[in-house]
């Protein structure tokens, strides 16, 4: 399939069933520096549409300690941007038709160099990117070199921006947006705010695209209370979190692989449910 | 001459020096700057903010601080002319203050009860709980716990200043981190936070913000020296971690024909893996928001700095240092860690002041430049004595103690 062609018909797959996609995260090199592939495609054996790979960075201000202690652990697996891109093409050699997004941070990118990360990530079969230090103001010759070979590029969208802010940042996004659940950092959440729902209420009158939502996201009744108001639901900590019960960076890749899929199952189950939420209340 | 013209104007109203500079944040964060920046333009406009502003450098802090003509060092380095502007005589023992006073007073302004603030040395830890315990508000500050452990004095002083003092163990445990967890914490806080950040580096506006509340330096050589009836000088001399005092000292003299030197840290030598000499080693990168030179692998990963002085202990610098560095306007330099405890000793036998060792930095190169005899007689010289040196007796011992062919004792 082409390049950001599967997340349109990720989320198109979505829109028809009403339900939204549950999109997780795992960081690339954590647990082990092997896992990345295994993961994934177990990630999109269980049913998500759409994943998400972290290249980690030395300094992730944008996460909270579970996604910066998985970056640590990466880094010290040895885990590069080169080697991000390499465990792609071998995830969609076996086969995977999942769309994939690369989040991460300017500076590695920009040090593997902008041209050279583009070409290499649509080549091995990336379909969209999410830099959480890039905002819209700074993407300049990225966004365009994006848009010129079809790769999604994703701003983050955050609940205390003005309505216009809030235009300006979701008409940058090629393919979807990203909406922040609070301000704040992955991860850091218990309960779900009314705020977040007024937000994304907000945020759904305001859009012109699909947009996910993230950030804290972690129990199958965060995906049932937000669900129903987003296109998707990323859930990342919770996954670092699943691995670290079986061992962190000692584990074996093969609970790993368990632990996250017996994570995401309830997750997409609970999906299916918000979408009969939304129906109800819309009736 | 054009060339030098164009660095009053910047930044840009994108926040670019140059190729430098820039918003590279979360985008929680945007609308937080956006407000900053507002509220900083129409602060530095509006008189009553400005005379309160400059009533508290003056009462409070200490301004305008001595620029001392230093004839123990002219015997020592064969015959230039030297003052040192005494920043190290300021209220907490640093030019920090300035900044902190400043964004203290914005703070106050736009009605934030919170401030957060990051250290490294603790001397802009210690300048902020200052400022928040003068105008009653709540502080929080990060440090790194490796540099809780260098700086232990900083630590209590913040604690008796009835600020929160955070132990940062991610990373490094130094500044860097620090910068990350304080940042974290507005990205959370927005609403309720001010962020004192203490030098010209992160996103817009800081670095223009920062070096308009330190520019009081600069402009104080001026008036001082045209009040003594002295010619201006032709060479300014001070130390870059962030680069804070620095731009202090240059901004006022950017559009005059005189040379300035910025000296970074060298550490065990900048062709060792343990220095901080961003601007001579490192290449351009975004850390903290802004695009500017840092020390970085070749997957673009920060590397961990090393300087004997904590406040020089950085991988980035401001931007607009690496903006003066491409357009050649300002020279940077580095010494070692040796030559800045020698520098150290030496200044405190022959003027009896006792530097920081980030400001010791500058008088090394002040001595190396005399005995290379790039200085000589006709030369004029300020050097910017950022902070006074109490808190680095306990460093400079053991630094002693490990390398006893360098103690003058």
């Amino acid at each position: 399939m082409k390049t950001s062609d599967r997340i349109s018909s990720a989320f198109a797959a979505g829109r028809e069933a009403s339900q939204p996609l549950v999109v997780p995260f795992i960081t690339a090199g954590y647990p082990t520096a092997t896992s990345t592939v295994p993961i994934v495609t177990a990630l999109a054996a269980s049913g998500a549409d759409m994943i998400e790979i972290g290249m980690p960075f030395s300094d992730p201000l944008a996460d909270g300690p579970t996604i910066q202690h998985a970056s640590e652990v990466a880094l010290r697996n040895g885990m590069t941007v080169g080697k991000t891109l390499e465990a792609v093409r071998e995830i969609r050699a076996s086969g995977t038709d999942a769309a994939l997004i690369l989040m991460g941070y300017c500076n590695p990118v920009f040090a593997y160099g902008v041209d050279a990360f583009i070409k290499d990530a649509t080549q091995v079969g990336v379909d969209g990117l999410i830099i959480a230090d890039m905002p819209p103001d700074e993407a300049g010759e990225f966004l365009v070199s994006c848009r010129a070979v079809g790769l999604s590029l994703t701003f983050l969208v955050a609940p205390n921006a003005p309505d216009d802010r809030i235009r300006k940042v979701d008409g940058a996004s090629t393919h979807f947006s990203y909406c922040v659940s609070v301000t704040g950092v992955t991860g850091a959440r218990s309960a779900i705010e009314s705020r977040t729902i007024e937000f994304l209420q907000r945020m759904r009158k305001l859009s012109t695209k699909p947009f996910v939502v993230g950030f804290g996201i972690k129990k199958p009744e965060h995906v049932m209370t937000l669900g129903p108001h987003a296109d998707g639901v990323v859930v990342g900590s919770a996954i670092i979190d699943a691995i670290e019960s079986v061992g962190g960076a000692g584990a074996v890749v093969v609970d790993a692989v368990n632990a996250v899929s017996t994570l995401v199952a309830p997750l997409c189950a609970a999906a299916r449910q918000a979408t009969m939420t939304a129906q109800r209340r819309e009736a | 001459m054009s060339e030098i013209t164009q660095h009053a104007k910047l930044p840009d109203k994108n926040g670019r020096f140059g190729q430098f500079g820039g918003r590279f944040v979360p985008e929680t964060l945007i609308p937080a700057l956006s407000e900053l920046e507002e509220a900083h333009a129409e602060a530095i406009c509006d008189a009553e903010f400005t005379a309160e502003l400059e009533r508290l450098l003056c009462d409070y802090a200490g301004r305008p601080t001595p620029l001392y003509r230093a004839r123990g060092l002219e015997d020592e380095t064969g015959g230039a002319t030297i003052w040192l502007k005494r920043e190290d005589l300021l209220h907490t023992g640093a030019h920090k203050i300035n900044n902190t006073i400043g964004q203290g007073l914005l703070a106050r302004r736009m009605a934030k009860q919170r401030v957060i603030a990051e250290t490294g040395a603790g001397q802009h830890g210690v300048a902020s709980a200052t400022v928040a315990a003068m105008f009653g508000l709540d502080c929080t500050v990060y440090m790194g716990e490796e540099d809780m452990r260098r700086q232990r004095l900083n630590v209590f002083r913040m604690e008796l200043l009835g600020a929160r003092v955070v132990p940062v163990s991610s990373g490094s445990r130094t500044l860097k981190d620090a910068t990350n967890e304080a940042i974290r914490d507005w990205v959370t806080n927005v609403d309720s936070t001010f962020y004192i950040l203490g030098s010209v580096v992160g996103p817009h506006p800081y670095p223009a913000m920062v070096r308009n509340f330190q520019s009081v330096i600069g402009r104080e050589v001026r008036a001082q020296l045209l009040e003594a009836g002295e010619a201006p000088p032709n060479l300014l001399i001070a130390c870059v971690g962030g680069g804070s005092n620095a731009i202090g000292l240059f901004a006022d003299w950017l559009d005059d024909d005189i040379n300035m030197v910025g000296v970074e840290g060298a550490g065990h030598g900048i062709d060792t893996a343990s220095h901080s000499a961003t601007l001579s080693r490192g290449a351009i990168g975004i850390l903290h928001g802004t695009r500017s030179y840092l020390l970085q692998d070749n997957d673009g990963q920060v590397q961990l700095p090393h300087s004997i002085s904590a406040g020089l202990d950085y991988p980035g610098v401001g931007p607009q240092h690496s903006h003066l560095k491409e357009t050649g306007r300002v020279t940077y330099t580095s010494v070692t860690d040796s030559q800045a405890v020698l520098a150290l000793q030496r200044l405190s036998r022959c003027e009896g002041i006792i530097p920081a060792l980030e400001s010791a930095h500058a008088i090394a190169k002040l001595y190396e430049m005399a005995e290379t005899n790039s200085i000589g007689e006709s030369d004029r010289v300020v050097v910017c004595l950022s902070g006074r040196g109490d808190k680095d007796v306990e460093v400079v011992t053991e630094h002693l103690d490990a390398h006893p062919e360098e103690d003058l004792r």
